[in-house]
């Protein structure tokens, strides 16, 4: 059978390569598919404890309420991305300092 | 299902999972890192199936990949003029990123693997919808009806912010 490490494992493999993705690009796009990789990551942890230590499935209810709050962030930030590129011309993200952030 | 090919299937998306992650945070083209997110999506959904997680499944699979996914798109294909500037994304930064993130997994797997985890007798696979269900319903109400509210709003801002300005 398989361990729980296999499972944790690759969500922390998976929760790295989002924060490089995060820290390292300055396209806003790609910075939201970062944070997706990490609530996933998130996700992966949340039902592996669901099946292997909890006894119940309050795991998965969790996980739902993390992908509708996903789904969420996506549509806003989406929107405010497009707005941004609709008034300055660009989505990088070191250009972006109106507000002198 | 056998025990060796239960691995095998666990190894199989877990190597989906993790190589078009890394194509996701290492693509020069955002294209690729937008493709290979459908790769990553369907590895972990592959995850969930393997951990008995059938509903969670079935919706990762509808909105990460039907939903995020479809939007993560329109915004890469609204936000370039394709016939003109050329797909890329530039990234800085990459040596003192990756020296972070490397100490950070090497802490977290110091972390899993040493953690006596207290793991349970596995039982046999048990649908998961009607008591999923039941917790929507009965512990989780509130939360429920808040993230109900939280979907309306986000559904109102989303398309008030995204619209043309037209009179004004």
């Amino acid at each position: 059978m398989i361990p729980l490490q296999g499972y944790l494992v690759i969500a922390a493999v998976l929760f790295v390569l989002g924060l490089f993705c995060v820290m390292t690009r300055r396209n806003a796009v790609t910075i939201l598919m970062g944070i997706e990789l990490i609530l996933n990551s998130a996700n992966v942890n949340f039902i592996a404890f669901a099946r292997y230590c909890a006894p119940d499935i309050q795991g998965h209810v969790f996980a739902i309420f993390v992908i509708i709050m996903a789904a969420a962030e996506a549509a806003i930030a989406l929107a405010i991305v497009l707005n941004l590129y609709k008034r300055i011309n660009s989505i990088d993200v070191d250009e972006v300092d109106m507000m002198r952030g | 299902m056998s025990d060796e090919i239960r691995l095998g299937v666990f190894l199989g998306f877990g190597m989906i999972t993790l190589v078009s992650g890394a194509v996701v945070a290492l693509a020069r083209t955002i294209i690729y890192s937008v493709f290979a997110l459908l790769f990553t999506f369907f590895g972990v959904a592959g995850l969930y199936v393997l951990l008995h997680a059938d509903f969670l499944a079935a919706t990762q699979v509808m909105i990460y990949v039907g939903g995020i996914l479809v939007l993560l798109l329109f915004g890469v294909m609204l936000t370039h003029k394709i016939a003109t500037v050329q797909l890329r994304s530039a990234s800085m930064q990459r040596g003192p990123a990756a020296l972070i993130c490397g100490g950070l997994l090497a802490l977290l797997l110091y972390v899993i693997f040493k953690t006596p985890w207290p793991v349970k007798e596995l039982g046999p696979a048990t649908p998961t919808v009607q008591r999923i269900g039941r917790y929507l319903m009965t512990d989780y109400l509130l939360a429920f009806e808040v993230i109900s509210v939280l979907l309306f709003a986000v559904l109102v801002g989303a398309a008030l912010m995204a619209r043309r300005e037209t009179n004004r």
